[in-house]
């Protein structure tokens, strides 16, 4: 008994609660600023105030919308599936969830000299970790596919199947841009391929791999808003065909846990970017320890970046996502990693 | 370790429950998701053997692209609950050779069953021992493409076949 206590109260399982704690509700409070940075980059985008009433500046707004959704009412379709209209929501957050725990967000650290030994970032180092992420992200389209299929309604089945057919046509090329960096940098963790883009080539340009793989990047941004729903792929939810797509019989918090999902997804998506091809927590001016300043930076920068798409860009046509997808984004992604392995085999990139 | 033993009851639990439910499911919805959660509570042995890689690559093949298109099929088709009381003896199962050849089949399934549980020593044996630690990532390339190189090679063109087969069979004739 006195061993599992000591073991509880050893310093480095406490540092790992509080890291679990950090992730788990910076994921939450990163849900809810994003709310508000949309509703805000809409309004400057459009010449409006956006929100401004609850709190200075409207700050506050995402308190309010919380509050307000938790006290709705729960509707349910009478012809729904009773237990899968319920899972559903939980599934999309748990995979949303799910899919930042191999993600780290800045190097070892002993938190200031309290603790003996560094600590990681990170929720937990898998040596496989792009690939756990690859598959948790496969596993949130049942979240909306179930939705879909749970709320026995046209729009929200017809919102779900293009779902599926949407993620399954990208993520061949996701998983193709992250072959490519998992092969320049000869390793699945996401931690031991950070560490290979310290350093500068002539000094000042930083080592990232978004300079050596561009078009990896690129093919990685297109298919990774894609598998967020995101604008301009926002297909399982197109207002004008399908009225909100796959959540359309949802009301209160199950709606709000779709929602939560859609930007816990946007904030690992990012995240992950911010690790394979943005250095993660390396940069100048900061002193190592403090790496996660600068992991913060960049993936506040991507953030914006999804919210700057969504309303600039129209959405594409359903033919169009097709075909983007499978002539342009495939190939592109097929021949770069073509070339890298050529690369690496023969000229050791 | 006590702990490993318990997970490994856990994810057997898990993985033989998810396979039974997918046979008394009368919902084939349910059935799908039944046969996922029997792939995850086997990824979990995987782990436990520590063969990560396995681990979510079964769940990335399997669990993330095939039960997607296995979900998208019975929803697109609608297809309908299965009651067994609604079958009348017309049924194909119910012809007398169909139900011999079936019933002869399960018994030597049990047989064999019984066999292979009677020559296990221990139902959670080698969970948690130590193994030598290898990147299993470096160790399965490096042995599929020396040792087992044709093997990968013929199943490659094996499943190029069958896809070049689905688009000739799905494409529309022009006129």
């Amino acid at each position: 008994m006195q061993g599992i206590i000591d073991r509880l109260t050893a310093p480095q399982t406490i540092a790992y609660a509080v890291i679990v704690g950090i992730v788990f509700m910076g994921l939450q409070i990163m849900a809810a600023v994003m709310v508000y940075a949309e509703r805000k980059v809409a309004a400057f985008m459009q010449q409006r105030y956006g929100p401004y009433l609850v709190g200075p500046r409207g700050l506050l707004q995402p308190i309010a919308d919380i509050v307000k959704l938790f006290f709705k009412e729960e509707l349910r379709p009478k012809a729904a599936d009773a237990f899968l209209f319920s899972l559903a929501p939980i599934i999309s957050v748990a995979a949303a969830y799910l899919a930042f725990a191999p993600v780290p967000f800045g190097a070892p650290t002993t938190f200031f000299g309290m603790l003996d030994e560094p600590i990681k970032l990170q929720v937990s180092d898998v040596n496989v970790a792009v690939l756990v992420i690859f598959a948790v992200a496969s596993m949130g389209v049942y979240g909306i596919v179930l939705a879909g299929w749970a709320s026995n309604s046209k729009y929200s089945l017809l919102g779900g199947l293009r779902s599926s057919a949407q993620m399954i046509s990208y993520e061949l090329a996701y998983g193709m841009s992250l072959a490519t960096v998992v092969m320049m940098a000869n390793s699945m963790s996401l931690t031991t391929i950070v560490d290979q883009q310290s350093g500068y080539w002539f000094g000042f340009i930083p080592k990232w791999y978004i300079f050596l793989q561009p078009i990896a990047f690129f093919v990685f941004a297109c298919a990774g808003v894609a598998e967020t729903n995101r604008a301009p792929f926002d297909f399982p939810e197109a207002e004008q065909e399908l009225v909100a797509g796959y959540h359309t019989e949802y009301s209160s918090m199950r709606f709000a846990m779709f929602f939560m999902a859609e930007y816990i997804n946007m904030v690992t998506v990012s995240a992950v970017a911010v690790n394979l091809f943005l250095g993660g927590w390396y940069g100048p001016f900061i002193p190592a320890n403090y790496g996660w300043i600068w992991f913060v930076i960049k993936l506040a920068v991507l953030l914006f970046v999804y919210l700057w798409l969504r309303w600039t860009l129209p959405r594409f046509r359903y033919d169009q996502l097709m075909s983007f997808g499978w002539k342009v984004l495939l190939p592109l992604a097929t021949v770069n990693l073509l070339l890298t392995a050529a690369g690496v085999l023969y000229f050791g990139l | 370790m006590a702990s490993d033993a318990l997970l490994f009851y856990l994810f057997a639990t898990i993985t033989v429950a998810g396979a039974l439910m997918v046979v008394t499911q009368k919902n084939p919805v349910y059935s799908v998701l039944s046969i996922i959660a029997a792939f995850f509570g086997l990824a979990g042995l995987y782990v436990l053997l520590e063969a990560p890689f396995v681990a979510v690559a079964q769940i990335i093949i399997y669990a993330g692209a095939i039960m997607v298109l296995f979900l998208f099929v019975v929803m697109l088709l609608n297809a309908p609950r299965e009651d067994a009381a609604e079958w009348d003896r017309s049924h194909p199962l119910y012809r007398p050779m169909a139900m011999r050849i079936g019933g002869a089949l399960a018994v030597l399934l049990a047989l064999e069953l019984g066999w292979a549980l009677s020559r296990t020593t221990g139902l959670a044996a080698g969970i948690g021992e130590d193994r030598p630690a290898v990147s299993s990532v470096e160790e399965l390339g490096r042995v599929l493409f020396t040792d087992y190189m044709f093997a990968f090679e013929v199943t490659s063109i094996l499943i190029i076949a069958a896809m070049v087969g689905a688009v000739v069979l799905a494409r529309r004739r022009e006129e």
